[in-house]
Order: C-alpha cells, then sequence, then structure tokens
C-alpha cells in the first residue's frame, strides 16, 4: 500500500501543528464556534450528541497491521475502546474529548494516517473497491489514481470552501462495487478496443435528500488528463453551485439544474484551459504511484493444497457455507480474499473493539501480508490468504466472531450510526438491524433468500445508503415520534437504481414483521434463479404493497 | 491594536504593510478620499482614473472581455461575503492563470487567518485582514505548510513531477 515519504509526512505533521493552533485558539476564544466549525470538520471533528466525533481517513479503504494497532491504541487511551467502520472506508470515534483530538491526530500521523477532509465542505476521502488489485473482472487496479486523487485532492487551496461536501469514487473493474454512479464523481477505469486506458467520468450521483443518479459527463478521457478534469469539473461546480440552500448545494442539483449536456458543456471550456497544463499525468508519475502497489511475494500454493481446500469444501458443510459467502475468487490461482464479517448481533454493524482490532492485526500480519481493506458495507477484507490456511483463518475467525457465513445476505446490513449516536439522525437505526437481524437468524433460511441488501439510515442524509438498498429502510420524525419508511428496488452495482416507497411509514417494533412480509412475496413470486431484485423489476411494487398493507 | 504591531490590517507579499487605500462598497457616487477600492460598476464608469480600483463581488463571471478590461486596474480586490464562500479562489486563479494579470489581488471581506495559506496559493497577494484578526495569528498561519501536492499560482510543479525531478 501507499507509503509516505518525507513530503507527505511533513504535510501531515504540518497539519496536525496547524489544528493544534487552532484548536488553541478555539479555546482561547480567539476562534468563534461558527469560525472553528468548517476547521474541526475538514479535520473530522463533529460535535455529536453525546460527544465529539472523529472520523478517521482509511485512502481507498487501505490498512495496514501497524495502523489498525494503533488506532485500538487510540480507541483505548482516547475513546471507550472500541471504533465504528464507516460506509464511506472511514473509522469514527464515538467518544474522544474535544481538547484531545490534536493529540490523536499526532499519533495517527505517526502511523501515516489522518483526519483531513473526512468532513465539511470539501472533497472527501476517495473510496474504491474493496477487490481492488485482485478482482478476477478487474482491467486496471484503481489504487495508484486513487492516491493520485487522494494528493489532488489534499488541501486543494482552491475547494476548501466548496458548495457543499463533495465526494469521488473510482473502480477499475467490469462490476461496480465502488457504488460510482451515486458519488458526486464517479470514475470507471476501462480500456479501450486498441488497449489504451481510458476513464468514465461520471457526475451528479448522490443519496441524501435528493438522490440520483449520476450522468456520464466524459466517456472516454485519456488517463493523462484525470487530474485536470476533476479540477474542471470541480472549478465548475465551485462557481456555479447553489449557495443559498445548503440542501440545494449538491453537484447533482447543478447538474440537474444545468441539464448535463449545459453541465459538460462548461467542463470541457473550463478544461480546454487546463488541459496539458502542470497537472497532466506523465507515465513515470503514474508509474511511481504504482510502484506503491507491489504484489505482495506470494508464495506457490500446490495443485494438491488446491484439491484438499476443495474437498474440504465438499466434506463440511459450515466451511462451505464460509466459503461460499465470505471467500471471493483471486486473480492469482491458489489465492483468496476472505471478508471479515462485522455484523454481529451483539455489536453494531461495522462496530469493532479495540482487542477485536489487535486481533485483526494479528490474523493480516500472518494470513495476508500485513495488509486489509474496509468495504463501504462496512467489514474488512484480507485480500491474499493462500488456500491452504483458509481453514485456519476461519477457526481464528470464528473464535473472534467474526465468522458469520452472512456476507452479501440480508443479515449483511449497512447502517449509520443513526440517533443512539449521531445527532442529525431522526430515529435510531441499529436497533432495527438487529432486530432483523434477530428475527432472519435461520441461515438455511438466508441463503435461499441469495444476495440481498438491506440497509438502514436513521435520516435522509441517508448515511446507511438506503435509497439503493434492494431494501431500504429509514427513520423518519413525525411530530417527535419515530417511524420507519421502507423502499424497496435501489441498487448501487452496475445498473444503479434507486428504492421506491412502499408506503406510510411503520412503527418501529413492526419493521421486522413489514420485513418478512416482503420476503413472503418474494419466496413466492420469484422464478428459478431470480434474486430479490430481479422478482421486484420484473412484478414491481404492487404485489408488495398490498402483503405489507392488507 | 496589539502587540505593538503598526496600525494595519493589511498583509502584502506576506508582510504586515499600512493600507493607503479606502474601501467603498456604496454603489452611488465616488467616495471622495482616495485612493479608493469601489464597486465594479462605478469603476467600470471611472476606469482610467489611477485612484480608484474595482473590487469583484464572489459571484462574478470573469469573461474575457471583463479580464481584459481589469488589466488596465492598479488593482483588483476580491469579495468575501462569507468565509465560507469559496468563489473567490477560483475568481483569483483566472486572473493569474488564465489571464496573466500581474498586479495585486486583494482580498476584502470576510478574510480570516485560516484561509491565508489557500488564497496566498491562489494568487492573492494582498491580504485586507477583518478587523477582528490577530496579525500574528495571520502572519503564522501564512507559513502553515512547507509543502504541497497541486500545483498553483505559487509553485507550477505538482508534487508528483518534483518527485520525478529529485530522483534523477
Amino acid at each position: 500500500m501507499y507509503r509516505y515519504d518525507t513530503y507527505d509526512q511533513t504535510l501531515v505533521d504540518e497539519r496536525v501543528a496547524q489544528f493544534r493552533d487552532q484548536m488553541d485558539r478555539y479555546l482561547a476564544g480567539r476562534l468563534s464556534e461558527e469560525e472553528f466549525r468548517p476547521l474541526r470538520l475538514q479535520n473530522g471533528l463533529y460535535i455529536q450528541r453525546h460527544a465529539p466525533m472523529l472520523r478517521i481517513a482509511i485512502p481507498y479503504g487501505m490498512l495496514s497491521s501497524k495502523q489498525l494497532r494503533t488506532l485500538a491504541d487510540v480507541t483505548r487511551r482516547y475513546d471507550r475502546g472500541y471504533g465504528h467502520f464507516t460506509t464511506r472506508q472511514n473509522l469514527q470515534l464515538n467518544w474522544p474529548k474535544l481538547e484531545d483530538v490534536p493529540e490523536i491526530l499526532a499519533e495517527l500521523a505517526k502511523v501515516q494516517m489522518h483526519a483531513i477532509q473526512t468532513s465539511g465542505n470539501c472533497i472527501r476521502n476517495t473510496t474504491s473497491d474493496q477487490f481492488a488489485g485482485i478482482a478476477k473482472d478487474e482491467v486496471e487496479d484503481p489504487r495508484p489514481w486513487c492516491e493520485l486523487i487522494r494528493q489532488w485532492s489534499t488541501l486543494h487551496p482552491e475547494f476548501a470552501y466548496l458548495p457543499r461536501k463533495f465526494k469521488i469514487a473510482v473502480t477499475g473493474a467490469d462490476h461496480d462495487r465502488a457504488a460510482i454512479q451515486v458519488h458526486d464523481i464517479g470514475v470507471r477505469l476501462w480500456h479501450n478496443d486498441k488497449g489504451e486506458l481510458r476513464a468514465r467520468v461520471l457526475a451528479g450521483g448522490g443519496l441524501g435528500r435528493t438522490p440520483m443518479i449520476g450522468d456520464v459527463v466524459r466517456e472516454d478521457l485519456p488517463w493523462q488528463h484525470l487530474l485536470t478534469y476533476l479540477e474542471a469539473c470541480v472549478r465548475v461546480y465551485n462557481q456555479f453551485g447553489r449557495r443559498d440552500n445548503k440542501f440545494k448545494a449538491r453537484i447533482k442539483i447543478l447538474v440537474k439544474a444545468l441539464g448535463i449536456e449545459e453541465y459538460r458543456r462548461r467542463v470541457e471550456e473550463e478544461w480546454s484551459h487546463l488541459k496539458d497544463g502542470p497537472q497532466t499525468l506523465t507515465q513515470a508519475a503514474v508509474e511511481a504511484a504504482k510502484a506503491h502497489f507491489p504484489e505482495p511475494n506470494r508464495r506457490e500454493v500446490s495443485e494438491a493444497a488446491i484439491a484438499a481446500y476443495e474437498q474440504l469444501r465438499q466434506n463440511d458443510r459450515a466451511f462451505a457455507r464460509f466459503v461460499t459467502n465470505n471467500v471471493t475468487d483471486h486473480v492469482v490461482p491458489g489465492y483468496k480474499a476472505v471478508t471479515l464479517s462485522l455484523k454481529r448481533r451483539e455489536h453494531a454493524p461495522g462496530d469493532v473493539t479495540a482487542d477485536q482490532m489487535d486481533a485483526i492485526a494479528d490474523l493480516a500480519d500472518v494470513f495476508s501480508f500485513g495488509e486489509m481493506r474496509v468495504t463501504h458495507e462496512q467489514n474488512l477484507v484480507l485480500s491474499d490468504v493462500p488456500v491452504d490456511e483458509i481453514q485456519a483463518l476461519w477457526d481464528k475467525l470464528q473464535e473472534l466472531g467474526m465468522a458469520n457465513p452472512t456476507v452479501g445476505t440480508l443479515s449483511d446490513i449497512i447502517c449509520c450510526p443513526g440517533g443512539d449516536y449521531c445527532s442529525l439522525a431522526n430515529a435510531v437505526s441499529i436497533p432495527i438491524a438487529q432486530a432483523i437481524q434477530e428475527r432472519f437468524e435461520d441461515l438455511d433460511f438466508l441463503y435461499d433468500l441469495g444476495p440481498l441488501d438491506l440497509n438502514i439510515s436513521g435520516c435522509m442524509n441517508a448515511c446507511g445508503h438506503h435509497h439503493v438498498g434492494n431494501i431500504g429502510i429509514l427513520g423518519v420524525d413525525k411530530k417527535g415520534e419515530e417511524y420507519y419508511q421502507v423502499s424497496l428496488g435501489g441498487n448501487s452495482r452496475d445498473d444503479a437504481s434507486l428504492g421506491k416507497i412502499l408506503g406510510p411509514s411503520f412503527y418501529r417494533e413492526d419493521v421486522p414483521t413489514v420485513i418478512d412480509k416482503v420476503l413472503q412475496v418474494y419466496v413466492e413470486q420469484r422464478h428459478d434463479d431470480e434474486h430479490f431484485l430481479d422478482t421486484y423489476r420484473r412484478i414491481g411494487i404492487k404485489p408488495f404493497k398490498e402483503r405489507v398493507y392488507a | 491594536m496589539h502587540n505593538g504591531q503598526p496600525e494595519t490590517t493589511l498583509i502584502k507579499l506576506g508582510q504586515p504593510e499600512k493600507d493607503t487605500w479606502s474601501l467603498c462598497r456604496d454603489e452611488d457616487g465616488l467616495p471622495e478620499v482616495r485612493p479608493a477600492i469601489v464597486p465594479l460598476s462605478v469603476w467600470q464608469q471611472h476606469i482610467d482614473e489611477t485612484d480608484l480600483a474595482p473590487w469583484l463581488p464572489s459571484d462574478t463571471e470573469l469573461s474575457p472581455a471583463l479580464a481584459e478590461e481589469l488589466t488596465k486596474a492598479p488593482l483588483v480586490a476580491i469579495d468575501f461575503p462569507a468565509f465560507t464562500d469559496g468563489r473567490g479562489y477560483t475568481l483569483a486563479r483566472l486572473l493569474r492563470e488564465r489571464y496573466g494579470f500581474t498586479s495585486e489581488i486583494r482580498a476584502i471581506g470576510d478574510v480570516l487567518v485560516d484561509q491565508l495559506f489557500y488564497m496566498t496559493r491562489c494568487g492573492f497577494d494582498a491580504l485586507a485582514l477583518r478587523e477582528d484578526q490577530h496579525l500574528d495569528d495571520a502572519l503564522r498561519a501564512l507559513g502553515a505548510f512547507s509543502v504541497s501536492y497541486q500545483p498553483g499560482v505559487d509553485i507550477k510543479e505538482a508534487m508528483f513531477e518534483r518527485r520525478l525531478r529529485e530522483a534523477t
């Protein structure tokens, strides 16, 4: 993964010093609450319902075992001994003390981490495919490109006061695992028929109050121009995005207001001046970025070992379940990526204790070259496990409670922190997730349902991505009471779509029963091999509505 | 002010300097005190008066014709109606990088300590601090970072190019 040189380290160290100075001025009363706000937000620091919240950047989800041990240490010393992995591949601390944050950032800087631009009206942490570099359907490893974007966007002097937050996601695979169609900008790397690398650039996607699928701005951007083109896209937004109403300030509103043709025209006009400028990428610059992501020193895995693994899968039903759901094929024969499920009933989705972090770091060292990835589904991935070690890893994960063979099933719920922690939330979300996981515990039933994304957000800011859940649940507030709205048919993958609202909202205690009825309709109506989304798309929302509101 | 600093809230080229220009936000009529920074529309009617300079609102659309006109100004001020309004950064870069404007570009309005580093990188060479800002904080903030990833008006080379140059 990317390793800092002295320039990266200097910048992060200077950022810590700068924030320490800002915090001192704030505490001394020389910076008002209002003026301190964007400064702390651009260092990941929120003021939350119970305490401040600190969001730590995990650039495009890549994390080393050393970094994870430091995170464990930080949560013990400065928080309550656990952290929360988010849907944007970051880690949140829910209980730090305000005045400790500069010290926390200094600790993070020692392991090449920071909280820069994890919040605020700026370009946020760039997200990507958790199987980058090892996916069988990949045409280009997105990580070097994400790193180039990270550097370009970090402390960008022109874009620190955008109308609103700005999120970029990048994929280099045939199948989109980075949800690029619901980001402010989505980038898909692909090869044209001459084998040349091109970027498809989408703009104006997003969730939140006004969910939208992004439009294509440029289909075939030559790679050399990626940064200048992004600069043009963001510059047009900075100049023309609305600033009078924060709910209408995202780029999706601008793209919709102008129309994609006019937005594209303005971007292309802007880019005509930036093109071939000093941020034009060269082969040497890209090679230098790629050198940070070498193939790990994988050993040979024998045919016999691969056969033994397949044999075990045949013979051991529990192991087979784990492999089917939590193990992903790897581009190198004999290797697999293993997803650690952070969806356990006793913890909120994405929560990990300090002791678990240490244990995971040890597993990464033993089984996967000391690296792991955070997924936007709030799980962790060990990306390079030889097949003859998967059983040993599985045993360890069972001890840790992270071997739930439910990745990609109904039980693998994406969920925001909700009203238990977040000051924005209208309603709790974690107890809803737990109630659903409890109701649908039977593995055979979960497997019979097949792949199913259930996403929960505690408010319309949509941190739990409910719009793109096959089943989405949104907490709403009606006269001080918590209600839940259910939507169906969302999808964040290749043919992205936004869910449709089923109808009037429900009491909290009724939600599991409502989900049960929705699932009954699917099970009764599905054709062979139809996933939930396929059936929904074929039969529409009406049969579900009739059953639920009968 | 405090700490015995000179009575000014202008920083020019990184140094505190006594501000000789007065600022007039009134669209009607000309100020008596000169030299004066006046609204763009006022300046455009008195374009040949060398003791007048324009200020641009943050939502100015910088056309080539306007940029050409501005080359006649002794300085151009860009207004920050709120410190959260980031349009002025783009305006300054366009003036410098696209239109080759070489005279002073001054930040006026809600100009706070923690914006100064970015402003300087975008081509502002004069920073008229909001009156309540502390000059010593401001001068310290100007040097907050010794490295930058992106090229700007100050540094013409992206960090990735610098690394390649230094590696050879």
